[in-house]
């Protein structure tokens, strides 16, 4: 089933490589393949039955490289499953998104579809190395992205992208295989490996390898300081690159803090509790300060999802800091931190495809350019002003249910993580002036003439925003999905 | 044991010490048009001395000839991973050397070469190094002045006195050694070599692998090695930058594990691997010739191998992982060096412009080949980098672990720079030269044995250990 679900769109790719494969067909292979993928998706959930603690469901193990003990191990549980549903959706909507697209369609589609293969293979890995294999070549194929469809600096963003990134992977691999000669017997089982954790009780061990880990899991979430790759390689790659790169592959990063470096190293995540929530704090408030002073509006977006990722990594720092009775605090903290990742996936992707729109008609990013969009492009205006206001946690949206059990959690355990609400009340205060600037007000500019919506930007941008409403509304589902798996997190961090 | 066996023991080797004996001498025969028979043969010669290394792979480890070569999982390796790469070889000068004057001289040498790295690979005697040092270096001056061009002549002159001082110092460290020892075998050197002086052992294991060194092109014996991949033919610069290294490589190994003071060596080792690896990730960002670009790659990347060599004895992981490695290196190099071989009008980067466009299928395999160096999962060289970061963490070395991830990192730089080149778009090229297919259909297929090898690295392990 999983497999299934993950080399499809590879197998898809694969086919779409042949050269004599017309555009429009390309096209619609791509919308109907991402389309499919959603079905898989929702067949998957719905065979879902939550696990036990520490293991997985839907699982299958293929012997791989039993030399190394490492092995084809795939599975899911209620941290994956709702990422796994997230990138599907996203990559629909970019799918939908571009279906006019008129450079090289055809290798487009096929880049993409390998990226969606790439993207699901990690959130189903349950094996270190599998994980590593898609982790890597998630930043080859978007690094391709940038450069073959991106626009203005796109060689030298796209060159820093994957430097940067790469170094992080690798400094993750450094921290994997220090697991692996930790463990006993050697394995690179993610399951085994969270069932009995190595390195416990050895603090000097144990806290290089974590730092390993979290070097390489602040590199691509990103965290500040290690956040600089990400506004040029936004800024310059194409719409649906930048909507998947936000909404799925910095997922890949928090994803792996809940994943492999709490449950694996237990001791030392409790040890380095403060300086991940240090970490977070910075990233929440620096990129909301920085966000605020942009002209630019895809640095911008940018920007905030340096802020929102911030308050993921805050949860899951919270969760490691051990107190008397916080632990349904610790719990809670981890469910908004998952919630989190969706919420932001869903409203992030919505926001870049709309910068993408905007930059399609105008080719200017510039907020200045522009002014009283609303009257031009009310339908537009409309759609921008549901996402901005997801984005900075308004009620009845995904983006209050994430962030007030974020905050819920953390503050409980950690009082003095309240200092991060600031950055709500600066997303607030800049997506509010954003929104006054560009959509109110006589028409000026590069507003005059803007043509609004097409259906095809109808379909993918409502398609996120009306489930960031749908969770916004009736969370329980998403909610009923993740909390078991929160709670086995938050009591294996407690180990 | 009988001579009998022990020469059989020898087949693959003898088998292509053979067929290059024959291209020899039937090139004299041979009209110049017709010589692709003989590099036919040279292909049929090296399948048949495959075919006898598999065969002896199935046998038992074995010694041969009084314990002076010994035939166990790491010659096996050795053997199959030269003459495949040989083979490839053979298909990639049919590029730059079909109906030339020297086609046969070059198979025959190519041949050579192979048989005198897999002595190497498999000697297990000071004196039997030696002589495999000698052998597989004389085919090595030949085939790179083989050609002349203008550059050439550098190259030949820079790889000679380097192989002479090299060979020299090679021979002299084994006089010392066996003066200490007592004897040549390695069985000697294990047993009688604890009770010498330390500073003479110290001595003469250094210069033993100084000689070892400049086979590998590792530091600080290396400085040969962009001149000869910049000025001989395509096909012998992927010839010095695989072939030669797999027999160096196992033959620092074989010497490490037999020197006492393991510990020591494996830090030297550990100390010049590094140095290797970064010297040669330094240099090659500079460089705009894109042949001297893979010489210098090939620098850093011998520094990964002496990496897993200087663990191989020391952790169950080391051997399989530096094996594993060899194999995955050889391929994915040779698939660089094949591209290079098809679009030989294009030799600085700026050259690669347009090339995305114009060859799609040549330029995949070179981003397979440059991502596979760099060790992008799931190619061969990342389940080798990846065994090889556990291996030396497993034995202690962990420093060596974080310096091999991080000089992975400075690698990446410039193999994106061709990369980014073949995409950008195309400035007014004037002359287009042919694109030759032979080299093109060795750089797609071994491209893809470098995916297929990493996917199946499973099995493969299990044949390695």
């Amino acid at each position: 089933m999983l497999s299934l679900l993950v080399f499809l769109p590879l197998a898809a790719a694969a086919v779409l490589l042949l050269p004599s494969i017309g555009e429009r067909l390309a096209r619609g292979a791509f919308v109907a393949v991402t389309g499919i993928e959603v079905v898989l998706a929702s067949l998957a959930w719905g065979r879902y039955d939550a696990p036990a603690s520490g293991e997985l469901a839907l699982e299958q193990r293929v012997r791989w490289i039993p030399g190394v003990g490492s092995s084809y191990h795939v599975g899911v549980d209620g941290l994956s499953l709702p990422l796994v549903v997230l990138t599907t959706v996203v990559f629909l909507a970019c799918a939908v998104f571009a279906v006019r697209e008129s450079h090289r369609p055809r290798l487009q589609a096929a880049l993409f579809l390998f990226l969606e293969c790439v993207c699901l293979g990690l959130f189903v890995s349950a094996d270190l190395i599998l994980f590593f294999v898609f982790f890597d070549l998630s930043i080859v194929a978007m690094y391709f992205s940038i450069v073959g469809w991106g626009h203005g600096d796109a060689a030298r963003s796209a060159l820093k992208f994957f430097l940067y990134t790469f170094l992080g992977s690798l400094a993750l691999l450094l921290g994997f295989v220090g697991l692996y000669v930790a463990s006993d017997p050697h394995t690179f089982d993610m399951v085994e490996l969270a069932a009995h954790p190595p390195l416990q009780g050895q603090g000097l061990a144990g806290g290089l390898v974590l730092s390993a880990l979290l070097l390489g899991l602040a590199v691509k979430t990103p965290t500040f300081p290690f956040h600089t790759w990400l506004p040029p390689a936004h800024s310059d790659a194409p719409a649906i690159g930048s909507a998947v790169l936000a909404g799925v592959m910095l997922k890949m990063g928090t994803y792996g803090f809940v994943r492999i470096a709490m449950p694996m190293l237990p001791d030392a995540w409790r040890a380095w509790a403060p300086v991940v929530i240090v970490i977070g704090i910075v990233s929440v408030l620096w990129g909301a300060l920085v966000a605020f002073a942009q002209t630019d509006l895809k640095r911008m977006i940018a920007y905030t999802s340096v802020n929102h990722m911030g308050y993921v990594v805050l949860a899951v720092g919270a969760a490691g800091v051990l107190a008397d009775g916080a632990d349904e605090a610790r719990r809670v903290a981890v469910t908004g931190a998952v919630t989190q990742m969706v919420s932001h996936g869903l409203l992030t992707a919505a926001l870049f495809l709309l910068a993408g729109s905007m930059f399609e008609r105008t080719g200017d990013y510039a907020l200045d350019a522009y002014g009283g969009l609303a009257s031009s492009a009310p339908r537009y205006a409309t759609l921008f002003t549901v996402a901005a206001f997801g984005s900075l946690g308004l009620p009845a949206l995904s983006g209050f249910i994430a962030e007030f059990q974020i905050f819920a959690g953390s503050i409980a355990t950690v009082p003095l993580t309240a200092v991060a609400v600031l950055g709500i009340l600066i997303t607030a205060a800049l997506f509010l002036r954003t929104l006054q600037r560009v959509f109110t007000g006589p028409t000026t500019g590069l507003s005059e003439g803007f043509a609004d919506v097409a259906p095809r930007e109808w379909a993918s941008v409502g398609l996120l925003l009306a489930l960031s409403v749908f969770i916004g509304v009736l969370p329980r589902p998403l909610l009923d999905l993740i909390e078991p798996a929160a709670a086995a997190v938050a009591h294996l961090v407690g180990r | 044991m009988s001579t009998g066996t022990d020469v059989l023991a020898l087949l693959p080797e003898a088998l292509l010490f053979l067929g290059g004996m024959v291209c020899l001498v039937g090139g004299s025969f041979t009209p110049r048009t017709r010589q692709w028979r003989l590099r036919l043969l040279a292909g049929a010669a090296t399948l048949a001395s495959l075919g006898a290394a598999g065969v002896a792979w199935m046998g038992e480890d074995r010694t041969a000839f009084s314990g002076t070569f010994t035939v166990d999982v790491a010659t096996g390796a050795a053997r199959v991973i030269v003459t495949s790469a040989l083979l490839l070889l053979l298909v990639i000068a049919a590029g730059d050397l079909k109906d030339h004057p020297r086609e046969s001289e070059t198979c025959s040498l190519l041949l050579f070469g192979g048989a005198g790295a897999l002595l190497l690979a498999g000697s297990t005697d000071l004196a039997l190094l030696v002589v495999a040092f000698l052998l597989s270096s004389i085919p090595l001056y030949g085939l790179v002045g083989i050609v002349e061009r203008p550059t050439s002549a550098e190259a030949t002159l820079k790889t000679y006195l380097f192989g002479a001082l090299f060979g020299i110092l090679l021979m002299l460290g084994a006089v010392l050694l066996y003066a200490l020892a007592g004897g040549t075998g390695y069985d000697m050197v294990r047993t009688e070599l604890p009770g010498a002086p330390q500073a003479a052992i110290a001595a003469g294991g250094l210069l033993v692998l100084a000689g070892l060194l400049f086979k590998a092109g590792g530091v600080p014996a290396h400085f040969w090695v962009p001149d000869a991949t910049e000025g001989a033919t395509v096909t012998a610069a992927a010839f010095l930058t695989t072939v030669p290294k797999v027999g160096a490589v196992v033959a620092v190994t074989r010497l490490v594990g037999v020197l006492p003071g393991d510990l020591r060596w494996a830090t030297l080792l550990g100390v010049l691997a590094v140095a290797s690896m970064t010297i040669g990730n330094f240099a090659a960002f500079a460089q705009s010739d894109v042949r001297r670009l893979l010489g210098w790659s090939t620098v850093s990347q011998v520094g990964y191998l002496l990496a897993a060599a200087a663990v191989a004895e020391r952790t169950d992981l080391g051997l399989p992982a530096l094996l594993f490695f060899l194999a995955g290196y050889v391929v994915t190099n040779l698939a660089a060096f094949a591209v290079t071989a098809a679009e030989p009008g294009r030799r600085s980067l700026d050259d690669w412009a347009g090339a995305a466009a114009a060859r799609p299928g040549l330029v995949a395999a070179l981003v397979v080949a440059l991502l596979g160096l760099v060790g992008t999962p799931p190619t061969a060289v990342f389940i080798g980098k990846l065994t090889t970061i556990a291996a030396t963490w497993d034995a202690g070395l962990a420093w060596l672990a974080v310096a091999l991830a991080v000089n992975t990192v400075a690698s990446l730089f410039y193999y994106l720079r061709w990369i980014r080149a073949t995409l950008r778009p195309e400035t007014d090229r004037s002359e287009t030269t042919g694109v030759q297919s032979g080299p093109a259909l060795a750089a797609v297929v071994a491209s893809a044995t470098a995916v297929v090898l990493g996917l199946l690295a499973g099995p493969i392990w299990l044949w390695l250990t």
